[in-house]
């Protein structure tokens, strides 16, 4: 008998198990319901931001209007309600925080619980932390040590306030406002976020990392992040991303823009997790992310890595614009899919430049119910001569009732351009969870064992510092996938 | 130790052990020989708890307790070892960490604590010289493109190092040349001992001229037709199985 035959719909309840799944008691403070002009204006004021910025704002607000949502994905939701949600919300008396003594107690225990140790843990780790709590930044640790190497690493609304000439220059010119529906929206209505400059010749003395956190009900996320790695600049930048259990589905539209001049090199990693609705759909986020990153440089180089286990809905495709000459991107995809929820994901390479160079490493995991469908772009211009990729996608299915699809699009305009694109399905072989069985292993723990091995290309492209946590959340994420 | 009373097991609704007797003592080596497809690891599987094999009468009791009542991973930590007869490919899991998840699973059931990664590489070693098995294998993922001696060598490694009450070995002697034969008897052999049972399961009579059985039964058709001494094994091979398998329709 096949364990497929016996693999039922998962009913363990993971919603139990989602250990971020706890809410926050904090006063909050709101913008009204719904999204308008002065939505968008009441953003703006409460950043204290100047008036390109809510020009910039207003622009993309009424380009919005104009727009449709996109429904080309392979995912199925039920119609948002746009007015229905807060687009503002913040903890009551937080910002402007000099020190982490000055946070409120409550969020510091938050983090606590999500296993983000900001004070002496982090010292030790060497990782500097920007925690974006619903929409405002709280605390950013370590900007003294960055401030010696020159490095900025602050909330975007502190460097729209502090340095209006880098970020006048850089945002929008990876995701232009007008890019797409949520992007556009995002543009709008962006309440916080990081922002990283690297400048010349650095190599950034520490991982960087942002912990991104919905607390508040009916409160959709946008967070914004702009990277710029000046020439022969490094940096290693993680996020992470979690959010309380509710019955109701919550918007997150995040827009990140990349940029590498020449000779720089961005390492760009995601730990997604937010909360994937329970073993019925019901709740869970919706993640419709525009991550895009830009090689503008000769030689530069921007590698993505993402381990996205959480969301009801995941629509996003991490991208590099290989437009520097030589330039190299690099996209490495763990997308677990269980339950109920559905997951799009991809990237697409664009190469522009002569010899650029690129790699995709997608694996996507589907139990229960899910949809898992990977779509990926791999687009040659006629002056991209000796253009290369590399791409390799493979599926793995728990059980017989979930999807796995490969949506490969490929254009090349350059007859030297060497394309290469390899695709595999499997299952979890019943031989081999009784072989892990039959030496000792149970279940939950052999499922976990033969993922991470299926992932570990992937895994391996993570900070030493977050492989660990993130090769528990595999197996976290498929606990009781197999019946 | 272990006492199998009249096992009756069927496979997707079909019968393949049809009233199979046996019994073993502590520090006793069984063989079990028979012809291919007579049922032999059917029976390993039983044993061992693989999913899809359904005891429909009959029952098996292990020092004492039910074993169809415990979970597989149980029975491998009180005791139950099987070395496969096809050990099985687990990509992207170094031997190594699959050894030591292995063990430490064991180790928790049994309510011992864990060993850490320098305690399970020192025990691995000690064991894993005798056996001729590399570092490099041990780096590699498991048996991700192994020889068939090399998977074979593996499966004993890992009985030597989880130290096991009764093992079964199923056809661990196919596909090895005289050499490794040699090196995995030497291995099964050293693990003999007063409070041990082995199962040998074997198509050939070669195997038990380097592990001495205490006893031999004869499996066709799903039921034991013949048992006897070590001797049984040289008439078996002169006779072949067929005068057997004839009484057995
Ligand atoms: N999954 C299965 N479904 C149906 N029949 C099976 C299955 N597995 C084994 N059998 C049958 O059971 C019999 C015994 O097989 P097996 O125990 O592997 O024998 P042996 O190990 O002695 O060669 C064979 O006839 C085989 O075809
Ligand atoms: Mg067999």
């Amino acid at each position: 008998m096949s364990i497929a035959a016996e693999t039922k719909a998962h009913v363990a309840e993971i919603g139990e198990k989602y250990k971020y799944g706890f809410v926050t008691d904090i006063e909050m403070e709101r913008a009204p319901k719904g999204l308008s002009e002065d939505t968008v204006r009441y953003i703006s004021a409460k950043k204290g931001e100047p008036d390109w910025m809510l020009e910039w704002r207003l622009g993309a607000f009424r380009r919005w209007l104009s727009m449709k949502e996109p429904d080309w994905a392979r995912v199925q939701y039920p119609k948002i309600d746009y007015q229905d949600a807060y687009y503002y919300a913040a903890p009551k008396n937080t910002p402007k925080k000099q020190s982490l003594d000055e946070v409120d107690p409550k969020l510091l225990e938050t983090y606590k619980k999500l296993g983000i140790p900001l004070h002496e843990q982090m010292a030790l780790a060497g990782v500097a932390v920007d925690a974006v709590f619903d929409s405002v930044s709280v605390a950013t640790t370590f900007k003294e040590k960055l401030n010696e190497a020159g490095v900025i690493f602050c909330p975007i609304s502190e460097a729209i306030r502090d340095y209006p000439d880098l970020v006048k220059k850089y945002l929008g010119t990876v995701v232009p406002v007008t890019d797409n529906y949520f992007a556009t929206l995002n543009s709008a209505v962006f309440s916080d976020g990081t922002f990283v400059f690297v400048p010349k010749g650095v190599r950034c003395p520490m991982e960087l990392s942002t912990y991104f956190r919905i607390n508040a009900s009916e409160t959709g996320q946008f967070e914004r992040t702009l990277i710029i790695a000046d020439e022969g600049s490094y940096v290693s930048y993680l996020e992470g991303c979690t959010a309380p259990k509710r019955d109701e589905n919550q918007l997150h539209a995040a827009v990140v823009e990349l940029v590498a001049l020449d000779d720089a090199e961005i390492k760009y990693s995601t730990v997604q997790n937010w909360y994937p609705g329970d073993e019925n759909g019901l709740g869970g986020i919706f993640n419709f992310v525009t991550k895009r990153g830009d090689c503008r440089g000769r030689k530069s180089k921007i590698s993505w890595t993402q381990v996205e286990t959480g969301s009801a809905i995941t629509w996003k495709y991490p991208s590099c614009i290989l437009r520097g000459d030589g330039s190299v991107g690099e996209f490495y995809s763990i997308a677990i899919a269980n339950n109920f929820q559905q997951a799009d994901t991809g990237t697409k390479m664009i190469h522009l430049g002569a010899n650029t160079r690129s790699r995709i490493i997608s694996k996507g995991i589907s139990a229960g119910r899910a949809q898992n469908t990977y779509r990926g772009l791999v687009s040659v211009y006629g002056k991209a001569k000796n253009a290369r990729n590399y791409t390799q996608c493979d599926s793995l299915l728990i059980g017989g009732d979930c999807g796995a699809h490969t949506v490969p699009y490929i254009e090349s305009r350059n007859p030297t351009a060497r394309i290469e694109h390899e695709a595999t399905t499997s299952k979890i072989a019943e031989d081999q969870l009784f072989y892990c069985l039959a030496r000792g292993i149970p279940q939950d723990e052999a499922v976990s064992l033969i993922v991470n091995g299926f992932c570990k290309e992937v895994l391996q492209q993570l900070p030493m510092e977050f492989a660990v946590e993130a090769q528990k959340l595999v197996g976290i994420s498929l606990e009781g996938s197999v019946g | 130790m272990l006492d199998i009373r009249n096992l009756h097991v069927a496979v997707d609704g079909k019968e393949i052990l049809r009233g199979l007797t046996l019994r073993i003592e502590a520090g006793q080596v069984h063989a079990i020989m028979g012809p291919n497809g007579s049922g032999k690891s059917t029976l390993s599987y039983i044993l061992a708890g693989r999913a899809g094999y359904e005891i429909t009468e009959g029952s098996i009791t292990y020092d004492g307790e039910d074993l169809a009542a415990l979970a597989p991973e149980a029975r491998a930590a009180k005791g139950v070892f099987l070395a496969m007869q096809y050990p099985v490919e687990i990509p992207g899991v170094t031997t190594m960490t699959f050894l030591k998840t292995a063990l430490n699973s064991q180790r928790r059931q049994r309510g011992e604590p864990d060993l850490d990664a320098v305690g399970v590489l020192k025990l691995v070693r000690a064991k894993a010289k005798m056996l001729n098995v590399t570092e490099e294998m041990l780096k590699r993922a498991l048996n991700v493109g192994f020889s068939g001696g090399e998977k074979k060598r593996l499966e004993i490694l890992q009985m030597a190092l989880f130290e096991p009450r009764l093992a079964i070995l199923d056809e661990t002697d196919s596909g090895l040349d005289i050499d490794a034969l040699r090196l995995v008897a030497e291995g099964v052999n050293t693990l003999r001992g007063p409070s041990r049972a082995m199962l040998v399961i074997t198509h050939y009579q070669r195997l038990l001229d380097y592990i001495v059985p205490d006893r031999i039964h004869v499996l066709a058709r799903g039921r034991i037709v013949a048992e006897g001494g070590k001797e049984l094994a040289l008439e078996l091979e002169a006779r072949g199985y067929d005068h057997l398998v004839k009484d057995v329709a």
